[in-house]
């Protein structure tokens, strides 16, 4: 009996095996796809089926124009955007864990909506808030656009950093002599800094990424998601590929130093000296 | 109160969350170098108390002076006094060093004068070797005492302590009331302190304000409160006390006698009651025994029924009702020669003429009239 409950066990453990390494698969396979098709040596305008392996591409990534003026594009409004958005969020994050005041409530309550609601009906609702207004669509509106939906994300992920707060930090440092400003820039703001980069690296993807939205709000501008989807029906050069993957790997590259950072300041806050 | 020299003076000080009272008309003042205990259970107002003198909350009236000057309306960061939190709130993301030279940074002093202080305040609480640590890094005891040297490094006109001892174990909590006292001593400064425990304000103050309920029930020498407790509130809360209702029979000027609800008659010296206390005859009042200030003996005293006997080493603890069902509790020396009571005998209780105190009114629950201390730490 014993055995036959050891085997059925081993058996257990290898469909959860396989269902993960399947999981796994099914999530990477399409970036895997990316990177790999970046070093594809095509024939004809589609880079889809493998032809044999060159690194022409990532020698000369920027040499279709169109893709990488829309990158330059996407990154300059992702910059804009998500220093507005994390000053914007930052301060309601503060706000609403700090005190209690009347309306905290709504807040709350709307600071989701962005979040939940469809992107469609958000993109084109302001559109539409834009022509009849007669605002030019154009760079600035995608900023404002893109401001809307990014304050919620920052304040949302920024507020649950900041829960367990102890706000009395900033009571002492003022009780020492310390004005309020100082208070907030010598103490409380350098202990929610991390969560202030990690809701502010968060936002700049979503900028970056965001179609639906900026479709709605960009008038003539193009966005690298706006200038990929538009090109796909033509052409996908490999350098789209290269671009991409650039993409990917400096996302990575800051994901593994914000990593390596917080476990370096949590272990110098807590115990290497310690002998 | 001689406001002459006083460094903290409360004036009518009051404060009310909408319709609740949390501190009413406080008014009393702390001495310089004085270490001044606010005791009382949770919700007492003393913690308010402390607050309004920091500048973390405002009075709803009366007005808070320091060093004479009223600075009701002046913020926390402008008032010459620092409080140890009771949670220490030591600044994670600095060292030792940089937490206790925060204060004298604020105030923008020159880095020579800085370091100057900070390596001060490093010797007194014992911790030259911790500068660079961060406070994660450090024990409670270590921790409370960088609490210390941060808040002091000010000079304040008072150091103001949030139950400062309340996170540490008991052995921890004994040495730092010592600690505390000689750092008091070698800095001169006046500590203000807020407990709920009455045995540290009795071991470590020089004067205690009792709270009960938003008020100040009385102001004094641990000696004094304990001796000659204003209200029932305190002669209970401070210590245990066995009070024994019951209506004054007579009065001459000299001595009064008492007809306790339990039977017996006690006779009260002169002199010896709270000051509000009337002694005309036919006043309720409640007179306050302690348990060590009965003995076994005399055929005239408290008869009483043992229900209970405590071995506690060098005392006996011992319990008992008494007719009308009244508890009273006797601290008795054990002595090897004497046959020690059990539950179920009959003794009498006597004690010195002195010992019999009188207060005003009755308790409230008249019966079960011993407060016992450790029950109320053991609801605190």
């Amino acid at each position: 009996m014993t055995s036959a409950q050891s085997s059925r066990q081993k058996l257990g453990r290898k469909f959860i095996n396989a269902s993960a390494v399947l999981g796994l698969l099914y999530l990477f396979a399409p970036i895997v796809v990316i990177v790999l098709f970046s070093f594809n040596k095509p024939k004809g305008k589609y880079n889809i089926v493998w032809q044999g392996f060159t690194l022409d591409n990532w020698a000369n990534p920027f040499s279709k124009p169109e893709f990488t003026d829309a990158l330059i594009v996407s990154l300059q409004v992702a910059a804009v955007s998500t220093v507005c958005a994390t000053l914007l969020g930052t301060l309601i994050a503060i706000a609403l864990s700090r005190y209690r005041f009347k309306g905290s409530g709504a807040v709350n309550l709307f600071l989701v909506l962005p979040m939940t609601s469809p992107e469609i009906v958000l993109g084109s609702s302001l559109a539409t808030l834009f022509l009849a207004r007669g605002v030019e669509r154009g760079f600035m509106t995608v900023v404002i656009a893109h401001i809307m939906f990014q304050v919620s994300f920052v304040a949302v992920t920024l507020r649950a950093r900041i829960r367990g707060f102890d706000w009395a930090l900033e009571q002492a440092a003022m009780d020492l002599g310390a004005s309020p400003r100082r208070a907030f820039w010598k103490v409380t703001f350098p202990l929610i800094l991390p969560g202030i980069i990690a809701a502010s690296l968060l936002s700049f993807a979503l900028s970056i990424d965001d179609f639906i939205i900026t479709f709605f709000n960009a008038g003539s501008l193009v966005t690298f998601p706006l200038q990929v989807f538009g090109a796909s029906r033509v052409a996908i050069p490999p350098q789209l590929n290269v671009l991409a993957s650039m993409l990917l790997f400096g996302s990575i590259a800051i994901m593994v130093a914000g990593l390596i950072f917080e476990s370096r300041r949590q272990r110098a806050a807590s115990g290497s000296s310690r002998h | 109160m001689d406001t002459g020299d006083s460094v903290v003076q409360l004036d009518k000080v009051r404060k009310q969350y909408g319709s609740f009272v949390a501190v009413h008309e406080a008014d009393f003042s702390i001495g310089r170098g004085e270490f001044f205990a606010m005791l009382g259970p949770s919700g007492c107002g003393k913690t308010t108390t402390l607050k309004m003198i920091a500048g973390f909350e405002e009075p709803t009236s009366g007005r808070i002076l320091l060093e004479g000057e009223d600075v009701s309306d002046v913020p926390p960061h402008k008032r010459n006094v620092n409080t140890v939190f009771q949670q220490y709130a030591l600044f994670p993301h600095m060292s030792v060093f940089d937490n206790i030279a925060f204060g004298p940074r604020s105030k923008k002093l020159n880095d020579t004068e800085v370091t100057r202080r900070v390596q001060e305040m490093l010797d007194v609480v014992r911790l030259g070797d911790f500068a660079s640590r961060r406070p994660a890094q450090l024990s409670g005891g270590q921790q409370q005492r960088v609490a210390l040297a941060r808040a002091l490094v000010n000079y304040p006109s008072a150091l103001l302590l949030d139950e400062p001892l309340a996170a540490l174990d008991l052995k921890l909590r004994e040495a730092m009331q010592i600690e505390l006292k000689r750092i008091q001593r070698e800095v001169g400064i006046t500590f203000v302190f807020v407990t709920h425990d009455q045995g540290e304000a009795l071991t470590m103050s020089d004067r205690i304000a009792v709270m009960s309920e938003g008020r100040v029930e009385q102001v004094g020498a641990p000696f004094d409160i304990y001796s000659r407790p204003e209200s029932l509130f305190v002669a209970g809360f401070i210590g245990s006390a066995n009070l024994l209702p019951g209506t004054i029979a007579s009065s001459d000027g000299g001595s009064t006698r008492v007809d306790l609800a339990g039977g017996a008659q006690v006779v009260v010296s002169a002199g010896n009651s709270a000051d509000n206390v009337s002694l005309s005859v036919g006043t309720q009042v409640t007179v306050m025994i302690r348990p060590e200030q009965l003995s076994l003996g005399a055929a005239a005293g408290l008869s009483i029924d043992v229900t209970d006997t405590v071995f506690q080493g060098a005392t006996l603890r011992l319990v008992g009702r008494m007719v009308n069902g009244t508890e009273v509790s006797a601290v008795l020396p054990v002595d090897p020669q004497r046959v020690t009571p059990a539950p179920g005998d009959s003794v009498t209780l006597s004690w010195h003429q002195s010992a019999p105190y009188l207060l005003d009114g009755w308790p409230d629950n008249a019966g079960s009239t011993t407060t016992n201390v450790d029950s109320i730490e053991a609801a605190l």
